[in-house]
């Protein structure tokens, strides 16, 4: 597999291509309807104000709505998560890399591990753990791309960790606002099991900071 | 390209593609010359109109036949998984959207430019037009919804300006028809062309439908919807140019001819070796159907294949930039419109297509909202200095 970025034929800028003279003609040549980008934020903004949310939440205690619909996001978070880091232990795998691969399925089984307590902590407040929230769902959106960066063969482990890295800087975040959400319900229990867990995320995101540097400076 | 049509081809026993022949490794966004890309989703449009004939042709035919053309059209069906997954998972579908644009403007320029028959020629002169500009409305989305440069994917070959604006593409059914080519007096070369044409404009209304309700973007999502009813105009337009009086089993030879003559044309033209070897296999394949074909053809209308069959194949259609053609017919012919199944001067348009145009419009028009005030520049907003 690719492991580093090479110097090689690419033809997406201008400077290679021979035709460019004739390309910059173009922004002359063009004589543009009126108006300006105004006019599609107006078409947005109409359907921003007619839109209907993603979904719902069916049943949940007013006070716990929020709460629910985050917990359920960290749920899909840390199962999607543990699928980065089986496609991470592939990449490492064909690449070669020096992280021991034990680190990787560590992480892996705690990032599960948040994936059940999430599911607990919901069963516990009276919810489905089987239910996709509307967070949840917006967060699998928001994760598309990572996915398809850490499964493409052709992407180096650098590139990899990237990913890698924006995911861990998420769920750190992500942890500290589950706390701060849980403290009102005053289940002490939650909080501290959350709280073990956001130890557990910022000892993820050390290391792959540390991963990802080694691997940029390596040329990856 | 004498003699290619007496080849026999690979059997079609010997014709069989794993899994693993179907998922290759894909081309490279960034490193391959734009027409491999072309090149590619051409041919997946050529075999998908293939499967979608053969599959219509089964619908009306004896059993007999019928198992004729699943024989085929299951290896088609591999052909264009093949074909079509070796487009790159790092394009968005957005910027393969800028590729099937080039297809549409590149390819048919250089179909118009060689056409013999001049009323065919005018009509893939008037969807050229119509194809370049919506090239020009999908740059903008993909500048002002991504921020991406369009001329990524172009690599310079092709222009980035309003052509007849998709505002106006819009017109009454009975104005998206014209007039077919005489099956027994038009040139084979005039059959190639509008079997390629109307399946590159096929695909590339059915790529727009499955990936128009994937954006979260109400301004895309309306753009897709107003270019994806142009292409479904494009798609009437050139399925009616070809004979209606070909019976089932012409259309399928001259389906298996055209394969041959494109996946010549593309073995000829191709940059990138690995990809290359691809094309002289299907190649091989394409000679391959075309025998079953012929026979079927000869079995079941009893008619000797050189009634319909080219002496030899015309040249390929170049892939190539066509920059000079197009600003030249861009020039004399934006202002030409439809009137039933003549090109007419924008004030003989019938008056059933400004009605219709009038309705679909009333809400505002998708492909002028996305392209207020735009101009394409290199790099985006690259122009912007550094404070």
């Amino acid at each position: 597999m690719q492991t580093a970025t090479e110097i090689g034929t690419n033809h997406s800028g201008m400077d290679i291509s021979p035709a460019a003279e004739e390309m910059l003609e173009n922004t002359e040549l063009t004589e543009p309807p009126s108006g300006d980008e105004r006019s599609l934020a107006k078409l947005r903004g109409e359907y921003a104000s007619q839109a209907e949310p993603v979904g719902t939440l069916p049943q949940a205690e007013a006070s716990l709505i929020l709460l629910m619909d985050k917990l359920g996001e960290r749920l899909a978070f840390e199962r999607s998560g543990t699928r980065l880091y089986d496609a991470l232990m592939v990449k490492c795998k064909a690449a070669g890399a020096k992280i021991p691969m034990k680190e990787l399925q560590h992480i892996r089984d705690e990032e599960a591990m948040h994936f059940a307590l999430c599911g607990a902590a919901i069963q516990s407040l009276g919810g489905d753990p089987t239910e996709q929230t509307p967070c949840a769902d917006v967060a699998g959106v928001e994760g598309m791309g990572l996915m398809q960066v850490l499964t493409d063969p052709r992407t180096t482990l650098a590139q990899c960790l990237h990913a890698i890295l924006v995911a861990e800087m998420t769920d750190n975040a992500a942890w500290e606002e589950l706390i701060e959400l849980t403290q009102p319900t005053g289940n002490g229990d939650l909080v501290a099991r959350f709280q073990k867990a956001q130890e557990n995320e910022a000892d993820h995101l050390e290391k792959v900071r540390a991963w990802y540097k080694e691997a940029t400076m390596n040329g990856g | 390209m004498k003699g290619i049509l007496q080849e026999k081809g690979v059997p079609l026993d010997k014709q069989r593609l794993t899994w693993r022949d179907m998922v290759q490794k894909p081309i490279s966004k960034l490193d391959d010359d734009a027409y491999t890309r072309v090149r590619i989703i051409l041919m997946n449009g050529i075999e998908l109109e293939a499967s979608r004939f053969s599959h219509a042709a089964a619908r009306m035919n004896p059993p007999a036949l019928q198992r004729l053309l699943a024989d085929v059209r299951i290896l088609e069906q591999h052909q264009a998984t093949l074909i079509n997954w070796l487009i790159g998972p790092d394009h968005s579908p957005l910027e393969t959207t800028i590729a099937y644009e080039q297809v549409a403007i590149d390819i048919t320029a250089a179909v118009a430019m060689r056409e013999p028959d001049e009323y065919l020629a005018q009509v893939y002169r008037f969807g050229l037009l119509e194809d370049f500009d919506h090239l020009y409305r999908y740059s903008a989305l993909l500048d002002r919804l991504e921020g991406k440069d369009a001329n990524n994917i172009l690599q310079s070959y092709t222009d980035i300006l309003p052509g007849r604006p998709t505002i106006d593409h819009h017109r009454a059914p009975q104005d998206n028809l014209r007039k077919p080519y005489d099956r027994k007096s038009a040139a084979p070369l005039s059959k190639l062309h509008a079997l390629t044409i109307m399946a590159a404009e096929q695909q590339t209304h059915n790529f727009y439908m499955n990936i128009g309700p994937m954006y979260a973007d109400p301004v895309a999502r309306q753009l897709y919807a107003e270019i994806a009813s142009v292409e479904e105009e494009h798609i009437t337009q050139y399925e009616s140019i070809i004979d209606p009086e070909e019976s089932w089993l012409e259309k399928w030879v001259l389906h298996e001819v055209g394969e041959v003559y494109n996946y010549y044309g593309c073995m000829q033209q191709e940059s990138n070796p690995r990809v290359k070897a691809i094309w002289e296999r299907f190649c091989d394949y394409e000679l391959g159907h075309l025998q079953v074909a012929l026979e079927a053809f000869q079995k079941f209308e009893k008619r000797d294949p050189e009634e319909i069959l080219p002496e030899e194949l015309p040249e390929p259609i170049p892939q190539a930039s066509q920059r000079e053609f197009v600003r030249e017919t861009l020039a004399n012919e934006a202002d030409l419109r439809a009137n039933g199944t003549e090109i007419v001067d924008k004030k003989k348009e019938n008056k059933a297509s400004l009605q219709y145009r009038k309705e679909v419009n009333a809400d505002g028009s998708p492909s002028e909202t996305v392209s207020a005030g735009y101009r394409w520049a290199p790099g985006s907003e690259l122009k912007l200095k550094v404070a």
